[in-house]
């Protein structure tokens, strides 16, 4: 609806058209918030900028880090999947379940998992690019779908005992570093080129810009979403599996509310919820601002609830000052 | 909602003329078809399992999910001026708490009862000024106040149980023509609502900014002013639902009701009101609540796991959805 109203950003990118345009950008702004805030943090209590801290919270913020990236995609077509937490939790009992109760080895029981989350998002995509489903419906139907599969499937009960070497990925370093972080790391960096410098992710900006005007260019946007509500699936997944092997069980409710986390994060880095603008830097920026103003606030002694507070104030603020902004800039340009 | 023009979503799907209005069509209508279905999966549950039909199980049925319905009203009407409201469980929780805590103190009942739903109404008005002035997308703008009240929550109670509720304060508890009161409230919310909707012009205006927001605005509406309202409409929904919720037991968990929000929007949807805005109606999507109470209650009796129940809820979204795509393009083919 307010589309139309907005200026259309051409895809939040500076274009090399002054400096003011780059500290203008959504990324500048937070990244300078984000400095801002993790030095007055670190004033507060010396456990904060130290080396184990920042990396446990690596630790932490990975599954939220691999799913957001998707999103990204995801939000720039102008689309959004909720289902995300539901397929985390689907997958984490299809990891046990195929393990304990069908007898799989569980390498095979890890793929069979990974591969039914993928599906999952397959199943997402395949409605509402065939079928014209529209995506939030779409996806709050499998939010409810899948979260009742892995509830129904797992009866409430929870798999644990799973052998030393599961734990890798979860719970071990690899070059001293905490191993999921890599997997987050590699994953940023491979999203980030192909949404920046790739046709496919040029693609999807146009997608979100205007669908109708990208299909008569020529670019295949069924095929396009298709791909990146099932690229959701499988990294929701991946998320899933990481998951168990941290905490070393599984449970039904295993990433409820994941997407709330995720979206706020994707928004907060300054993706317009609308589609048509975002950047993977952004979303990184976001997750890491959330996960350490949470950490932060909680090791300044602030009661760990009031933080959750503060994550939905700056999210609101951070969107009108973003709105300000654009009109701004919209206006004198 | 989605800004994207879906190429295939006839705009406001113009009801058919009136001269066409048979009874074919009122019985193929969204609420047509469920009642149809609420009957058929009582008439047959209760035909092989006699204590389904039991006056105290249907009483049950009607009022399990009825601050459901009423919280549904509300949505509904939110969702046809095309906007959404993901907090609904985080504030039914924050109000709910209020409530009970007004009444420990030593409120009267109706106090207890009015000023949570003051503050709910002032919440919606604020979230709808947000969206509406500051175009903000609604989605984003609860998203955000679910984090502010979820957080504020838990820091004002920490996950205690509240007890020690005066007695004039158990709304939900009491009868009225051995009816219980939720039943009433369901039956109030859903007629008003109703009637409202269809007949007043700020219900047609809802309808209008829904289905288009652009043409509602050049043809004198003031969108702004609708968009408030429906908000503030959502929340003394919110504020009833709460009261409801608060009133039905004895104590009342300080912690907020898991998935509620997801409830309700599925009861809107499955009721017909469309996510892009412009169509469906109150009665729908209270009908819609009690069906998921009867299959509820249906599938407890012919043995299946209340495990399941969200499997269920998540399937008769995607039917109902599939079904209305699969009617508009038999309608865009006559």
């Amino acid at each position: 609806m307010a589309v139309s109203e907005q200026p259309i950003q051409p895809a939040s990118r500076p274009g090399g058209t002054g400096i003011m345009r780059i500290l203008l950008r959504q990324e500048t702004v937070l990244f300078i918030i984000l400095v801002i805030g993790v030095l007055l943090l670190s004033t507060q209590t010396d456990k904060f900028l130290t080396k184990d801290n920042i990396l446990n919270q690596g630790r932490l913020l990975t599954e939220v880090a691999l799913v957001a990236m998707p999103m990204t995609f995801i939000i720039i077509t102008g689309g959004i999947d909720l289902s995300v937490g539901s397929i985390l939790g689907l997958t984490a009992i299809m990891l046990g379940y195929g393990w304990k109760n069908m007898g799989m080895p569980l390498e095979v029981a890890i793929v069979f998992a990974i591969a039914v989350g993928t599906f999952a998002g397959f199943v997402n995509g395949f409605f509402i690019v065939r079928l014209g489903v529209p995506p939030l419906i779409m996806t709050l139907a499998t939010l409810a779908l899948y979260r009742g599969l892995a509830e129904g499937i797992s009866q409430a009960r929870s798999v644990r005992g799973y052998p030393d070497w599961f734990f890798q990925l979860g719970q071990k370093d690899l070059a001293g570093i905490p191993t999921q972080l890599w997997v987050a790391v590699i994953a940023i960096i491979i999203t980030g080129v192909v949404l920046a410098r790739t046709t496919f992710g040029r693609g999807l900006y146009a997608i979100g810009n205007n669908e109708l005007g990208a299909r008569f260019s020529g670019i295949p946007v069924a095929r396009f979403k298709l791909l990146i509500y099932t690229f959701s699936g499988f990294m929701a997944a991946l998320a899933g599996y990481i998951y168990v092997s941290r905490v070393s069980t599984t449970r039904s409710d295993m990433g409820t509310g994941l997407e709330l986390d995720v979206i706020a994060a994707v928004v907060l880095g300054g993706t317009s919820i609308f589609g048509g603008s975002g950047t993977v830097l952004g979303t990184v920026i976001g997750l890491i601002m959330i996960q350490l103003l949470k950490n932060g606030l909680s090791l300044a002694g602030v009661k760990g609830d009031a933080t959750i507070v503060i994550v939905g104030v700056v999210l609101i603020l951070s969107i009108m000052v973003n709105n300000f902004i654009q009109r701004r800039t919209g206006a004198s340009a | 909602m989605t800004a994207t023009p879906l190429p295939n979503s006839t705009p406001a799907a113009a009801p058919a003329p009136n001269r066409l209005r048979t009874l074919r069509n009122l019985i193929l209508s969204q609420e047509g078809i469920l009642l149809i279905v609420i009957i058929v999966v009582m008439v047959v549950v209760g035909a092989s399992k006699p204590r389904f039909r039991a006056e105290n199980n249907l009483l049950d049925i009607f009022q399990s999910e009825a601050y459901i319905a009423v919280a549904a009203v509300g949505m509904s009407i939110l969702i046809i001026s095309g906007n959404i409201d993901i907090s609904v469980g985080s504030l039914v929780g924050v109000l709910a708490i209020l409530s009970a805590t007004l009444s420990v103190n030593g409120l009267p009942g109706w106090l207890c009862w009015l000023i949570p739903i003051g503050v709910s109404m002032i919440i919606g008005a604020i979230n709808g000024f947000l969206v509406a002035y500051l175009r903000i997308p609604s989605i984003v703008v609860t998203l955000g106040m679910l984090s502010i009240l979820k957080g504020g929550m838990i820091i004002i109670l920490g996950g205690t149980t509240i007890i020690n509720m005066q007695p004039d304060f158990f709304l939900s508890q009491w009868d009225w023509l051995n009816i219980p009161t939720p039943i009433w409230l369901m039956i109030f919310a859903t007629i008003i609502g109703a009637l409202w909707m269809r007949y007043s012009s700020t219900g047609r205006s809802i309808y209008a900014v829904g289905g288009n927001a652009e043409a509602a605005r050049l043809s004198g509406i003031n969108t702004r002013r609708i968009t408030i309202t429906a908000f503030v409409i959502n929340g003394l929904c919110v504020g009833i639902c709460a009261i409801m919720y608060a009133t039905q037991l004895n104590s009342l968990q300080a912690s907020p009701p898991v998935g509620l929000e997801l409830r309700v929007i599925t009861a809107s949807v499955v009721g017909g009101v469309s996510i892009l805005g412009g169509i469906g109606t109150v009665v729908g999507s209270t009908l819609a609540a009690i069906l998921l109470s009867v299959i509820r209650s249906a599938m407890i009796f012919i043995d299946i796991p209340a495990s399941w129940i969200n499997a269920v809820r998540g399937s008769l979204i995607l039917v109902t959805v599939l079904v209305d795509i699969l009617r508009h393009r038999q309608m865009d083919r006559h």
